[in-house]
């Protein structure tokens, strides 16, 4: 898999999740997605992000266009340094929650893209890469 | 700090969501919408989502809360105008909006809050003569 082009976004604030929000929107509309692909790329990275702001008390979003084989796709990881997953099975459990939230961001952003990987280490912080594909 | 307008419109009030909204101004439209039902008395309140271009866990739970919050105070609330895009993401995602009540178009929102205000104003009516 080859990284056609990168951009690094900071998810610090909640207007920072807006940000990555449009961006994503953004390289979709270059990769010419079709509308319903956009919506679910772009609602999988806000739900990333905000999990990226609350849980992982902030960090970043490396937005890659990628080609495989031919294929293009928008590759979006996710990186905190926050207090990690201690149950990644459970955490994307739906309705599975620790916040105020309905619990269906990790495991509902899954079921929007095609690629999806996770590493987390309790006090280390998450990492979460997904990927999709036109 | 900005603000989504409210707009009342006889017995209803109106909300027309055109900006990618900050998790803290769904808040306050939560706080600032309850406060104007219980100001005006309000029967319904119209959510048009038709300028929305996703709708996240986060917003679907503002709409759940909002339709909750003005139950309790006597207000039928519908959503209006969402994009076909968003509804089979919402799906997938796994949000089913319980509780929310959606229609296609305004004029068909508008029809159901009206019906709703009757029927709810016949049962007050019935609830008087009874005594």
């Amino acid at each position: 898999m080859v990284v056609a082009r990168t951009e690094l976004l900071p998810i610090r604030s909640e207007s920072e999740v807006v940000t990555v929000r449009q961006q994503v929107r953004a390289c979709c509309v270059d990769l010419k997605f079709s509308l319903v692909d956009q919506t679910k790329m772009v609602t999988a990275a806000s739900e990333l992000a905000r999990n990226t702001l609350i849980h992982g008390k902030g960090g970043t979003v490396d937005v890659q266009i990628v080609e495989d084989g031919g294929k293009h796709g928008l590759r979006l990881v996710f990186e905190d340094k926050g207090p990690g997953i201690p149950d990644i099975e459970l955490a994307l459990k739906d309705g599975y929650t620790t916040g105020s939230g309905m619990g269906l961001g990790l495991g509902g952003s899954k079921r929007l893209v095609h690629d999806f990987e996770i590493q987390s280490q309790p006090g280390a912080g998450t990492r979460v890469c997904i990927t999709r594909w036109k | 700090m900005e603000r989504i307008p409210i707009l009342r419109m006889g017995e209803f009030l109106l909300v027309t969501i055109q900006v990618d909204m900050h998790d803290r101004l769904a808040m306050t439209l939560q706080e600032d919408l309850t406060r104007k039902i219980s100001e005006t008395g309000a029967r319904g309140v119209m959510i048009d989502i038709s300028g929305l271009e996703i709708v996240d866990s986060f917003i679907g739970r503002m709409m759940s809360h909002i339709s909750s919050m003005a139950r309790i105070l006597d207000a039928t609330t519908v959503v209006v105008g969402m994009q076909p895009a968003v509804a089979i993401t919402l799906v997938e995602l796994g949000l089913s909006l319980k509780g929310v009540h959606t229609a296609l178009t305004v004029e068909r929102g508008v029809k159901y809050l009206e019906e709703s205000a009757q029927k709810r104003g016949r049962g007050r009516t019935n609830g008087r003569r009874a005594h």
